[in-house]
């Protein structure tokens, strides 16, 4: 698979972005030292190491691109097991549902779209409890079903969407192929989580849903889903068959379902009393919290792409 | 040859493995001991629990490493080879043959010759996720040589992953706390339950999902 040069211009302007980005992020640290400056050097380490990889990997091979998709949502699923309650008697069916990871990103990776599409959702949902029910143990038996099943939704199936955008992306992206259509939306993302965030700090009042996140503003999520329309509108049209009008309405979509994702990790994280992941438990505000706003983004995305673009009724 | 093979054994197969298969958050690593003479003191709750603490220090202390192991449990087949040179374990013995005075000599050679012992005063690996009552073989040792310092470590996790009685391996992330030193305060009753409270505050800065 050769990269077209519209993923190799857009990767050059990241670079360039970021190089920007850490260069502000020095000064600031020098000059108003504190958490959020620390924060921010955080979250652009991760991106360079997030664009590092991925280029890396669009440079090799699809299918490093896959494995490596598929690493970022085993990683996942295993900090969501190690900070869930969960039973001693489930330790096989924890081993099943990490087993299914490696399955999952195959079917993404063959791009049979019906297998990738109800593996999770019929098949893992059916042979979880299944297995749990013949161990035997009823005490807990739903908690343990539901919040297995959820987990392996919330990160397996919906991070797999990431790679079945490179499959399906190479049939039905054109030029820029999945590498620009995977770009586009894990772009988008980022920079919808920035838009939110800035716009938040600079006007934000009223939020939200304030009983889960505080500082998630109606404000900074309307500045931050306007602005990440707009950047949505400049980039779709050069790294996907998105003409504008429709790319700036997958900026919007893309938005939404970031902050969903976003907000959607804050009340797990506070229904487990970890409520500052990095602080409390050092580390584990590692993959989850790098990856919330794709958990939705990522499905939301390709299913719209799926229907208006590979279904054709745009 | 068999340093060779020590090294390989963790450099190549149990640090990868631990990395991809656990992932490990170290709080306070900066604590552990530098160098020998010292003594690090951990809760057992698995046989992945020393691996794993060998592998939180760096490669190039692994000559140094010496966890204390009951001769009994490891025996002499390929097993207590393996756990002898490759591990590289101090075997003690607690069947009652060897009189209890003479009990401790191989430690303290071994702290004499600078090495940095792992040990684990439970006695065994308890129920999994859960302290028990130390064993007061670790005061009686320090008692010996007061100037060794001692290095409190709380692990979780591992015994999720591979608890007792099963060799079903289960990844879960394993989290670390290491405590400040303890140097010997002069009465061995004092020096436990000061051990013991030191570890139970360290187990507290975790907020771990219940494991029933």
């Amino acid at each position: 698979m050769s990269v077209s040069e519209h993923v190799w211009w857009a990767i050059a302007v990241i670079f360039a972005l970021l190089s920007l980005a850490s260069l502000i992020a020095y000064r600031l640290s020098n000059t108003r030292p504190g958490r959020s400056s620390d924060e921010l050097t955080l979250r652009i380490k991760s991106w360079w190491f997030m664009i590092g990889i991925f280029t890396v990997a669009i440079v090799i091979d699809r299918a490093i691109s896959t494995i490596f998709l598929g690493f970022i949502a085993y990683l996942a699923l295993k900090e969501y097991f190690s900070l869930i309650p969960t039973r001693r008697i489930d330790r096989i069916v924890i081993l099943f549902a990490y087993l299914s990871v490696p399955v999952q990103f195959y079917w993404a990776h063959t791009g049979w779209y019906g297998m990738f599409v109800i593996f999770i959702p019929v098949w893992m949902f059916l042979f979880l409890p299944m297995i749990m029910v013949f161990k035997g143990q009823t005490d807990g038996f739903l908690k343990a079903a539901g919040t297995v099943s959820w987990g392996l939704m919330m990160t397996v199936f919906t991070l797999s969407h990431a790679a079945m955008m490179l499959t399906e992306g190479d049939r039905h992206n054109g030029t820029a192929a999945g590498a620009g259509l995977l770009l586009f939306l894990v772009f988008t993302a980022q920079f919808n989580d920035v838009a939110q965030f800035t716009w938040g700090k600079l006007t934000g009042k009223k939020a939200i849903v304030p009983g889960v996140s505080p500082n998630k503003t109606r404000e900074g999520f309307i500045g931050g889903a306007i602005t990440t329309m707009l950047i949505a509108a400049l980039t779709g049209p050069y790294l996907t068959v998105m003409p504008l009008l429709w790319s700036a309405l997958a900026g919007i979509v893309i938005a939404m379902a970031g902050f969903v994702g976003d907000v959607t990790m804050s009340a797990v994280k506070r229904d487990l009393n970890v409520k500052d992941s990095g602080g409390l438990i050092p580390g584990h505000g590692g993959i989850l919290d790098r990856v919330d706003s794709l958990t939705y983004a990522a499905p939301v995305f390709l299913h719209f792409f799926y229907y208006f673009f590979v279904g054709g009724r745009a | 040859m068999i340093r060779v093979l020590r090294y390989g054994f963790f450099a190549l197969i149990v640090r990868p493995v631990l990395l991809l298969l656990l992932g490990t958050n170290i709080r306070n690593r900066e604590r552990l001991p530098p160098e020998g003479p010292a003594v690090i003191v951990a809760n057992h709750n698995s046989h992945l629990d020393t691996l794993a603490l060998i592998s939180m220090m760096p490669l190039r202390d692994l000559p140094k490493l010496t966890p204390v192991a009951a001769v009994d449990y490891f025996g002499k087949g390929a097993f207590g080879w393996f756990a002898k040179h490759i591990i590289g374990i101090l075997p003690i013995d607690r069947s009652g043959k060897t009189p209890r005075r003479n009990l401790l000599d191989g430690a303290i050679a071994a702290l004499d010759a600078g090495k940095i012992l792992i040990l684990f005063p439970e006695g065994t690996r308890g129920e999994p996720e859960r302290l028990v009552t130390y064993k007061k073989g670790i005061a009686h040792l320090i008692k010996i040589r007061p100037d060794v310092p001692v290095t409190p470590v709380f692990m979780h996790g591992l015994g999720k992953a591979l608890p007792k009685g099963t060799y079903l391996f289960v990844p879960f992330t394993c989290d670390v706390f290491v405590g400040e030193r303890l140097i010997y305060c002069g009465d061995v009753g004092d020096f436990m339950s000061d051990l013991e409270d030191r570890m139970n505050v360290l187990a507290q800065q975790g907020c771990f999902p219940t494991w029933e």
